[in-house]
């Protein structure tokens, strides 16, 4: 059994990091070529994301979108869940379901959606359009880590403070949110990384007027090949790992992601 | 506390902003979408209103006919290809060292997140002639001279699967986590080896889960947009790449549209077979 699972987890690791093995390899080159094992040792294709001014502003465009989305997709999944955990409506349940469809459906689907909206509308191109679209798309990340965290609050601890007196927004401010705030900022986390890497919504509704970094890659990947793309793609996967790191290290990620308890 | 129901207007308000958020740029934009796909196409990429079913009527033909066979075919690959590797996976993950979970977590979540432009690059990278993996063949006598891997069904299939097991870990991952251990270990008492207790015991205990996982994946493949086109010829266009390249590149915003609805009904037609198996299993 053991052997047997060394094997699998070998065999599926390999897999997995092959692609990012040779990706980082390319990243190092010395000169501007597709080389495997790389000539030569270099760092400046990273220097490049932030000296030189096109990738540089399309790495700023990719963090201020996914701060500001991940803010947005917080602020009304928050309400939400706070609400259907709150409240006895079983009706309101159906913003649940609008909130987990943008994620569950092809992505495609949404960016459609949105950029025939935009383009009604009247504002397609604006960079603002692009916070919404992102805010929208990925409500269902922190609404899916609130409701749990909603779910594992002890009732009788609030029930204790209403009978003392407490209204709602006390009970909010002083139970409540300190008991989710981990979800909080989990979900926040996860949001922010998908919306870093989010394509296809990005360029349906912003994409002929500002580049973020995946669309300034795969623009970049129609005129041929450049390491940036590499350093960019090594770079990203570092503040993923990091961030998810760290969510595991302050919080439970197995519980975030299914599993019951912590005491395993 | 005991949840009421609403009593006073007020108790609505923190329903307000996301309700309202919801209904005008998901709702709206949805609606609006299926608006356009009734709309009649003008020359020069605009389109008026108008209630036409031209846009619909171009489903009925052999090209739209093949890629649609194609997209079903792909997704059902790489679905199948995924659970098959995943379930035993994460039945062994589950069953792993808290520490040795959260790392592999960590890093499937972070392969997950990873751009579908990136995952592209890389597996073009990696099937490149220059830099690919047919190098390493080349030194271990495998191959005489290194060669290019894209654009091939191959790569497409592959990247795609790539994306897609990080997501189909995670989707069985809460079910194989909270599988009751003494399953297995009754059967291991009664005599059966492990890998027998795993398909005579586990496997069927989870009929339910695997087949709502399979569906998931399927739907998670169809949404697949840059890779087939990154990594494949034109006839390994997808439905979601079909789509992008009429609405952006054509600019035939109403037929970009029907296919899109056309997809939304296959996908919720799927999520709900999905749920329905899902609530066999609570069922039983």
């Amino acid at each position: 059994m053991t052997a047997l699972r060394r094997l699998l987890f070998f065999v599926v690791g390999l897999f997995l990091a092959l692609p990012l093995i040779v990706v980082a390899g390319v990243s190092i080159n010395q000169r501007q070529t597709l080389a495997f094992p790389p000539q030569g040792f270099s760092l400046s294709w990273y220097a490049q994301i932030f000296t030189n001014p096109e990738w540089r502003n399309a790495l700023v465009a990719s963090l201020t979108l996914a701060a500001t989305s991940a803010l947005l997709a917080l602020l009304i999944a928050l309400p939400l869940a706070w609400f259907l955990w709150r409240r006895l409506a079983p009706w309101a349940n159906i913003f649940q379901l609008l909130g987990v469809a943008p994620f569950t459906l092809p992505p495609v689907i949404t960016a459609l959606g949105l950029l025939t909206f935009w383009a009604t509308t009247g504002f397609y191109g604006q960079s603002w359009t692009a916070v919404i679209s992102h805010g929208i798309f990925f409500v269902t990340l922190p609404l899916v880590t609130l409701s749990l965290g909603f779910s594992a609050i002890d009732r009788s601890l609030v029930e204790a403070a209403a009978t003392m007196g407490a209204d709602d927004r006390t009970i909010f401010r002083t139970i409540v949110l300190p008991l989710i705030l981990p979800y909080i900022v989990s979900g926040y986390a996860f949001a922010f990384v998908l919306s870093l890497n989010e394509y296809i919504v990005a360029y349906m509704t912003i994409g002929f007027t500002m580049e973020t970094l995946p669309i300034k890659i795969f623009n970049a990947l129609r005129y041929g090949y450049t390491p940036t793309m590499a350093s960019v793609t090594v770079l990203f996967l570092v503040i993923a790992a990091v961030i998810f790191g760290l969510v595991a290290r302050f919080g439970d990620l197995p519980k975030l992601l299914g599993a019951l308890s912590e005491d395993k | 506390m005991r949840r009421e129901p609403p009593q006073r207007l007020g108790d609505y308000g923190p329903l307000f902003f996301p309700a309202g958020m919801l209904t005008l740029f998901f709702v709206v934009p949805f609606a609006t979408m299926i608006a356009v796909s009734f709309f009649q196409r003008q020359q020069g990429g605009f389109y008026t209103p108008a209630f036409v079913l031209d846009n619909y009527a171009r489903f009925l033909s052999l090209f739209f006919g093949k890629v649609l066979g194609f997209s079903l075919f792909l997704a059902v690959a790489v679905a199948i290809a995924c659970v098959v590797v995943g379930v035993p996976f994460t039945y062994l993950l589950a069953r792993s060292s808290r520490k040795t979970q959260i790392a592999w977590l960590v890093a499937l979540l972070s392969i997950l997140s990873l751009s579908e432009v990136m995952i592209g690059f890389a597996w073009s990278t990696l099937f490149s002639r220059t830099a690919g993996i047919t190098n390493l063949f080349v030194w271990l006598g495998l191959m005489s001279q290194a060669q290019a891997l894209t654009p091939s069904f191959g790569a497409v299939m592959t990247a795609m699967a790539y994306q897609a097991f990080p997501y189909t870990v995670l989707v069985l991952y809460p079910a194989l986590v909270r599988l009751d251990p003494t399953l297995s270990e009754a059967a291991r008492t009664l005599g059966a080896s492990p890998a027998k207790a795993f398909f005579t015991v586990v496997v069927p205990a989870l009929r339910n889960t695997i087949l709502a996982t399979l569906i998931m994946v399927f739907i998670f493949a169809l949404g697949s947009y840059l890779l087939p086109q990154l990594l494949g010829r034109p006839q390994h266009w997808t439905l979601s790449v079909l789509i992008t390249d009429q609405a952006i590149y054509q600019s035939n915003m109403p037929f970009a549209a029907a296919m899109a609805v056309f997809l939304v009904l296959v996908s919720l037609a799927l999520v709900g077979l999905a749920v329905y198996a899902g609530r066999q299993k609570e069922a039983k």
